[in-house]
């Protein structure tokens, strides 16, 4: 009895040493800094002058949630955003999966790793060719629409897919399938893990490809599906790099690519604003929590676990 | 017979099926042909709208140690290929490649309206001038450095604090590991003003080490991958190297790291690629800095300033896009299969 406590103590402190790297971490790189943060919000705070540091109340929270309409514009900016890139993003990356995941296909691992590839590059090297090639003088998009289509793409009235308030989503939808590697290998993760017995179950009782597609495929898959929604929420609500490297941060004509992270940087790493920054944080991550809960809470009608574990 | 039949049809279907799917990997992959090509092209055939696939340039005539570029010259109703010797807007002066003894031969109109004579002429030398221009060895210095350091620092701390969760009981041992993962869902946003604040009056803002430090006190996704792999080796090899007297430090780093050699190749290569394209921490703490930078932040940079100049921003995007490909192309068995079997995505 005696030794089995004295083994436990052992245990605990064993534990607790070779977890302490990321206790350690986790107080001053996270919960420090929550509630500094949080702190922040009501203070009048500019790292350009900090001699001033005065309490503001709720003056930040006000300004952001009534006065300021950049900050409300943003967000809409980003739901637009999001309407449009995820279903093209995850019918891509699914599409990508299913094919690589076909029997009919030949020299899967070539295909997977060349439809890995592009992710491997430097997001910011890929968007700077995506430039390149949308351009609508030296690019080939145009170029190769014009050949196709016989209709005139080039030069300036043609198609400007870096300039088009119009099109300027898809634009970086499109420069964000390039990214989708991790995507295409989850969903192809799922798609492996379907039992084959199924599939031979349904061919015996006569079901087609599209059939075994929708019935078996589908639902069997939903656990990734929402796996990958989640994780494509949270990434949106943070989008900034591909909008500051196109335009430097200074936004799309008419502010079309102010979105809120990138609106963020400008309060806080450009003007230094770290009380109205942090409030921006805040909307942010609440704004990524609101859409990850309303995901998880449909998701019971939705998501299908073999297990029936949910 | 009919077996036959039905064993050449799957084929012929495999076969289309694969090309298909080939047709539109090209497409896919077109963007980084389209890099390569403009890396290679001249800034007179970009200007020019020459819109090739293949870098082209004016075809050269050498004659008595000069170069004269060749026009394609409308003469008595034919056209001929000519080096121009003298241009003007009336008339200009031209020789004939193949017969130089005849001597010069005058042309009357504007030489803006004639057409070179292309031929395929790739630049190798943009390599050479975007690698000066860009300060390239500095930003491959700082990018290596970083992503050395922090590979090293990261699946270090990570492994041992998977190890402490895969291993050992503690009180609030499940709470602390959900709390480990719920840091994942958490913006970079939050956390960062103050951090920010906290390095500026530490003095270590435009330094380096904002970035490297945090990288040793691990992180949920690292530990999170290895604690799923470090779950599926035998605890009897724990129990087996304790009663042979070591330590559990001994253990860890004898006994089941060694086992775990994948799944930490593939951390250290999640992490190396992390490190290599890392753009936002960089981009706010060495802000100014041109010294420091790395190559996500030295890119966009030159982005900017060389605009009139796409070829050579092609190069070097190309050029800062070789060593991650590299390493992915040799670890891509790994990589893949790690991604695919560690139950991460799970």
């Amino acid at each position: 009895m005696q030794k089995a406590h004295s083994l436990e103590k052992w245990e605990h402190k064993w534990g607790f040493r070779f977890i302490s790297p990321w206790l350690i971490g986790f107080f001053i790189f996270y919960l420090l800094p929550i509630i500094v943060s949080f702190i922040f919000t009501f203070l009048d705070f500019s790292l350009s002058d900090v001699s001033k540091i005065s309490f503001a109340g709720l003056k930040n929270w006000k300004r952001a949630l009534f006065e300021d309409k950049e900050v409300l514009a943003s967000v809409g900016r980003i739901l637009l955003f999001s309407v449009i890139n995820m279903p093209i993003s995850m019918l891509f990356a699914l599409s990508v999966a299913l094919m690589l995941n076909s029997r009919y296909l030949l020299g899967k691992r070539f295909f997977r790793t060349f439809f890995y590839l592009p992710s491997i590059i430097p997001l910011v090297a890929s968007v700077i060719i995506w430039q390149g090639v949308l351009n609508e003088n030296t690019g080939w998009i145009n170029l190769l629409i014009e050949k196709i289509f016989n209709v005139d793409a080039t030069g300036s009235d043609g198609i400007r897919w870096l300039a088009n308030p119009h099109l300027i989503y898809v634009t970086y939808t499109i420069i964000g399938l390039w990214g989708l590697g991790n995507t295409i290998i989850v969903f192809l993760a799922g798609l492996q893990g379907i039992p084959v017995e199924l599939y031979e179950a349904a061919e015996i009782d006569g079901a087609g490809g599209w059939h075994s597609l929708f019935r078996i495929t589908l639902p069997m898959i939903t656990p990734v599906v929402f796996y990958n929604l989640v994780i494509g929420v949270i990434g949106l609500m943070q989008y900034f790099l591909v909008p500051y490297v196109i335009n430097l941060g200074s936004g799309f004509p008419d502010g079309l690519t102010n979105f809120p992270m990138v609106y963020f940087f400008r309060q806080a790493f450009t003007y230094f604003n770290m009380g109205y920054g942090a409030v921006i944080a805040w909307l942010i991550f609440f704004l990524g929590l609101f859409f990850t809960a309303l995901l998880f809470k449909t998701a019971r009608h939705w998501v299908y676990y073999a297990g029936g574990d949910k | 017979m009919i077996a036959d039949n039905v064993l050449v049809m799957r084929y012929a279907k495999k076969i289309a099926f694969t090309l298909a799917i080939l047709l539109l990997l090209s497409v896919f992959l077109l963007p980084l042909a389209y890099g390569m090509s403009m890396s290679l092209k001249t800034l007179d055939q970009i200007a020019m709208g020459k819109v090739s696939v293949l870098p082209l340039a004016p075809k050269t005539w050498t004659y008595n140690g000069k170069d004269y570029k060749l026009y394609k010259v409308p003469i008595n109703g034919q056209e001929k290929i000519l080096a121009m010797v003298k241009k003007g807007r009336q008339k200009s002066v031209f020789m004939d490649p193949d017969n130089p003894n005849a001597g010069e031969i005058e042309w009357e109109g504007n030489w803006r309206g004639l057409d070179n004579v292309w031929a395929v002429y790739p630049q190798w030398e943009n390599f050479k001038k975007a690698w000066d221009a860009t300060k390239f060895p500095i930003l491959l210095r700082n990018t290596a450095m970083y992503a050395v350091i922090t590979t090293f620092a990261m699946v270090l701390s990570s492994l041992i604090v998977a190890y402490g969760f895969a291993r050992f009981s503690f009180p609030g041992k499940n709470i602390l590991f959900m709390v480990l993962i719920s840091t994942i869902i958490l913006p970079s946003a939050v956390t960062s003003i103050p951090t920010y604040t906290m390095f500026y009056f530490m003095g270590w803002v435009g330094t380096w080490l904002p970035v490297i430090i945090p990288t040793f006190f691990s992180n949920a996704y690292n530990v999170f991958l290895l604690r799923q792999f470090l779950m599926g080796i035998p605890r009897e090899m724990d129990e087996a190297a304790r009663i042979d007297g070591a330590g559990p430090v001994r253990t860890l780093f004898q006994i089941i790291a060694p086992q775990a050699t994948s799944a930490i190749v593939a951390v250290s290569l999640f992490h190396f690629f992390f490190a290599w394209n890392d753009f936002f921490g960089p981009l706010i703490y060495l802000a100014g800095n041109a010294d420091l930078y790395p190559i996500s932040i030295g890119l966009t940079v030159f982005n900017n300033q060389y605009t009139s100049q796409p070829n050579l921003i092609q190069t070097a995007t190309i050029i800062a896009s070789i060593i991650p490909l590299v390493i992915f192309v040799f670890a891509q068995k790994v990589f893949m299969e790690k991604l695919i079997d560690t139950g991460v995505f799970k």
